[in-house]
């Protein structure tokens, strides 16, 4: 019988084995259910993971979607490392660009270098704001904060709906619920022409550069690390609960308010009824996959980028439903949290049976 | 109890070398080795029926391992174990139950969201249910002196009650074998002497008992023999009872034992004052404090004693400011009230502070020590340099904890090694040094060297008078009252959440320490006594809530 023991130390191998053993079973489980469906395991693999990234134009959607993923990765990333369990990045991401959007739309004449970073400056402002909601209630009267930030995500969905219907519905747009197109000043540069990926991401990988530098150097992260691992220790060392609580939920919800411009002043070019495709949902997987590690974030921000363009290509090509991107995630989440038990467990050697003047007795953990 | 003492091993209780009948356990050659260690060499070790056995050994002597390969846990490497004259192999702590093996271990295995009964019943094999347990778990506890009450639940027990807990576990399963480790460090002198006269009428009913300890008074009164180890190999074995201490501990320690002595000094300013300080309590299982009023000067040691659960912990966290006070007056450090600061803003007073939990609290077990160090090094008021301008200075991080470990003789991989892979009192070691290293003015400490090997805890102990004589002002809440005898000026009593007046420690007396103990402040040591030379300064405003 297969049993398990604790390891005395966390598996440093295992830390970052896990992610590559959950990608490898996704992409085994992926395959044998392309079987299912009637295809040939090798061309759908190569539809989904290999030709998507094929093309230049390939790479540049990679990295267009890979952007708020990190940007919102990162932001959860610090949250979760202190124990802060914000899952509301795809609300925050929302009321971001929402804030960001009302600043375009506001200077509709306006050509001048300055208003992109204030509708950056405005995008980070909505997030933060949003995020502060769960962060004030769980700081003022202890409501959980996980609940409370999921359930802010369906509010903003809400606003946002209410806006493009109503007060910032284009006038001129035959009643289409959603706002005027953005001037091009108000749109964020291509970094390469006839790609669509923007200035956001090289603003992601300034991101990652600073949360790691963050995490890393600064007391701040130290003590949202510390808070995470050991509250005790942290109560001990003096290290203010309240104060993580804010730090992680304004980060992230900054974090998210960018990358939410970043779609609406990138690929997207105004507000709709809907301005993320789950980013902010898919960004807690990206989170855990990366290790809550700043570098580990824009690797697996890839990957679920490439998951999601996949997704699309399989749609289009093999007439795969449009669910079959979620259920990639899912499997690559769920194959990830069994892989991770194994950092703090380990397969039990085999006993040798005792010699028959002992009375034969299950084996089990000192009690 | 169901226990059926075996006729021939009753007739002669005490007198165990005359039996003729074999061992209940023999160790023949027991070697165990690990990857950068080797733990047990060639260690042999023979327990007759009904014999109390000392197992004397510093920390990493190899006591510990040795007592897991008895209890299934570990599995020696080369050697045999003859249980009854037959040869064994013990594969688990479920298998080591059968036979009649149990174990009172060192760091406790309670679950802390379950009642006393249900832990038992657990421990039991779930066999029978917590409810029908209950009562022989009082009837137990009662007939051994430890009370316990099965249906608290245990997270809300301190450490002194959660090991009663594993004693009556161990009790309940009839063992012919029981090995405990460290038992007394968290005991009153007279719970001491109580569970003496258990022991002594378990090995009268024909119990062996392994008895794993460093404090050797305590093994001189109990134990008929002593097994001493060193090094992972057997140093010797004596009789304790002729033995002195000194000679013991020499064996243990295989050198001069140091001492450590307490130079008489003029207290300072005071420098912590503790004024009528009461705290309810959401838990209902904690203690409320009532009325606690010190004053603490600079170049004093004043001992707290106590049995835990005493209001120690509500009491330790409300100075250091975990948990934080209505009353800004009510905690003074130096010249400024403290009753509502952070225990950030506490420290940056000056105040330091070595918890009694080591992990987890005091250091985080997932972190290097040199993260541990930069834990509470970080304070600015410390002038420690780890920190510019909110940035971490892992030069001076490291060098930091290079220090603590030399000059604490930590013994570890470096300062990279996780805290948690440090042993017990190694990891103490570090905590103390650490705090010690931060330039206090006042110094807290809870049970410093509590389950530190002899020669670890004197080292603790003369950390603690250095600071002393360098002015700080040092207050040491401790069960262990030997401890406090030793180190302390003055000596004061935690009972029921009140603190009785402090004496000096010249005057006072074991016995009637230990009646303040039981929360009886009437009458007691010191009274008309007090030495004018001694408390002149500070006696005089000592709060008596009595």
């Amino acid at each position: 019988m297969i049993r398990l023991e604790a390891r005395t130390e966390a598996s440093q191998k295992m830390m970052l084995a896990s992610p590559l053993i959950a990608a490898l079973a996704m992409l085994v489980t992926g395959s044998m259910l392309f079987v299912f469906l009637g295809q040939d395991p090798f061309h759908a693999f190569y539809v989904y993971f290999i030709k998507p990234a094929s093309t230049v134009y390939g790479v540049g959607e990679l990295l267009l979607k890979a952007t708020p993923l990190t940007l919102c990765g990162v932001g959860l990333a610090l949250g979760f490392r202190a124990n802060v369990g914000n899952i509301g990045a795809d609300g925050q991401l929302t009321m971001g660009a929402i804030a960001g959007g009302c600043v375009a739309l506001y200077f509709p004449d306006v050509h001048a270098a300055w208003l992109l970073p204030l509708m950056l400056l405005a995008g980070a402002l909505g997030g933060m704001a949003w995020a502060a909601i769960p962060a004030l209630l769980r700081i003022r009267y202890n409501a959980n904060e996980i609940l409370v930030s999921l359930m802010l995500v369906y509010v903003a969905y809400l606003v946002l709906s209410y806006l493009v219907h109503g007060p910032l519905r284009d006038p001129e747009g035959f009643n289409f619920p959603q706002s005027r197109m953005f001037q091009d000043a108000a749109l964020l540069p291509v970094l390469v022409h006839g790609l669509r990926v923007n200035a956001a991401f090289p603003l992601a990988l300034v991101v990652v550069a600073a949360a790691w530098f963050f995490c890393d150097r600064t007391l701040a992260g130290f003590r949202m690390r510390v808070s995470g691992i050991a509250p005790a220790a942290a109560a001990y060392a003096g290290f203010s609960e309240r104060r993580n609580v804010w730090l992680s939920f304004l980060i992230s919800g900054a974090l998210a308010g960018l990358a939410g411009v970043g779609e609406v002043a990138g690929p997207i070019g105004q507000l709709q009824p809907s301005v993320s495709t789950g980013y902010g949902f898919a960004a807690i997987i990206v989170a855990y996959v990366g290790r809550l590690h700043p570098l580990g974030v824009l690797l697996a921000a890839l990957l679920m980028s490439l998951l999601y363009i996949g997704g699309e290509s399989a749609q289009m090509e093999l007439q795969m439903p449009s669910a079959i991107t979620g259920l990639f995630q899912g499997l690559l989440l769920f194959y990830l949290l069994a892989a991770d038990l194994f950092i703090y467990y380990r397969f039990k050697p085999r006993l040798k049976l005792a010699p028959p003047a002992v009375p034969v007795a299950e084996p089990g953990a000192p009690s | 109890m169901d226990r059926e003492p075996n006729p021939q091993e009753a007739e002669v209780p005490g007198a165990p070398d005359q039996v003729a009948a074999h061992p209940r356990l023999e160790l023949l050659g027991i070697t165990k080795v690990y990857p950068s260690v080797v733990a047990n060499d060639r260690v042999s070790l023979r327990v007759m029926p009904g014999e109390i056995h000392a197992v004397l050994g510093e920390n990493g002597a190899g006591k510990s391992t040795l007592m897991k390969i008895i209890y299934g846990v570990a599995r020696p490497d080369a050697g045999e174990i003859l249980w009854e004259n037959h040869q064994v192999g013990i594969a688990s702590p479920a298998a080591a139950r059968k036979l009649g093996i149990g174990m009172v271990f060192q760091h406790f295995s309670l679950f802390e969201t379950l009642t006393v009964a249900q832990n038992i019943s657990l421990a039991l094999d779930g066999r029978q249910s917590p409810a029908r347990l209950a009562p022989r778990i009082r009837a137990v506890s009662e007939e051994y002196g430890l009370p316990v009450d099965p249906g608290r639940l245990v997270h809300s027990m301190s450490v002194g009650e959660r090991q009663r807990v594993e004693i009556v576990r161990c009790l309940l399963q009839s063992p012919r074998l029981l090995i405990m480790d460290e038992p007394t460090s968290v005991l009153t002198p007279q719970a001491v002497l109580k569970l003496f006269e258990s022991l002594r009428r378990l090995a009268a009913e024909g119990c062996s008992i392994l008895y794993i300890s460093h404090k050797l008074d305590e093994i001189q009164a109990l134990c008929d023999r002593a097994t001493v180890l060193r090094a992972g190999r057997v140093s010797g074995t004596a009789n304790p009872k002729e033995e002195t201490s000194r000679s013991l501990a020499e064996l243990m320690i295989g050198k001069e034992l140091p001492t450590c002595t307490l130079a008489p000094r003029v207290p300072g300013e005071v420098r912590l004052a503790v004024r009528n300080l009461s705290l309810a309590t959401d838990d209902p299982f904690g203690t409320e404090l009532r009325g606690i009023g010190l004053e603490l000067c600079g170049g004093e040691i004043l001992g707290i004693a106590g049995v835990s659960g005493n209001g120690q912990q509500e009491f330790l966290k409300a100075l250091s400011g975990e948990t934080p006070l209505a009353d800004p007056g009510a905690v003074r450090i130096g010249a400024k009230d403290a009753g509502r600061l952070s225990p950030g803003e506490r420290r940056a007073l000056g105040l330091c502070f070595v918890p009694e939990e080591r992990l987890g609290r005091g250091a985080v077990p997932e972190l290097s020590l040199a993260d541990n160090a930069l834990l509470t090094g970080y304070v600015p008021a410390y002038d420690t340099g780890m920190l510019r301008h909110g940035l971490i200075q892992s030069g001076a991080v490291q060098s930091f904890a290079r220090d603590v470990i030399a000059r604490f003789k930590v013994k570890c991989g470096g300062e990279r090694s996780q805290a948690g892979s440090l042993s017990g009192g190694n990891l103490q070691k570090f905590i103390v040094g650490r705090e010690t290293s931060l330039s206090p003015k006042v110094m807290l400490l809870a049970q410093p060297t509590w389950g530190v090997d002899i020669g670890a805890s004197m080292l603790i102990r003369q950390a603690i008078i250095d600071l002393r004589d360098q002015g700080v002002a040092v207050l040491v809440v401790s069960e262990e009252l030997d401890e406090l005898m030793m180190i302390s000026d003055r000596i004061a009593v935690l009972a029921e959440g009140r603190l009785s007046r402090s004496i000096p420690v010249a005057s006072a007396s074991i016995d009637q320490i230990g009646v303040w103990m039981s929360g009886n402040f009437e009458q007691g040591p010191g009274d008309g006594a007090t030495s004018p030379s001694r408390t002149g300064a500070t006696g005089a405003v000592e709060h008596d809530p009595a």
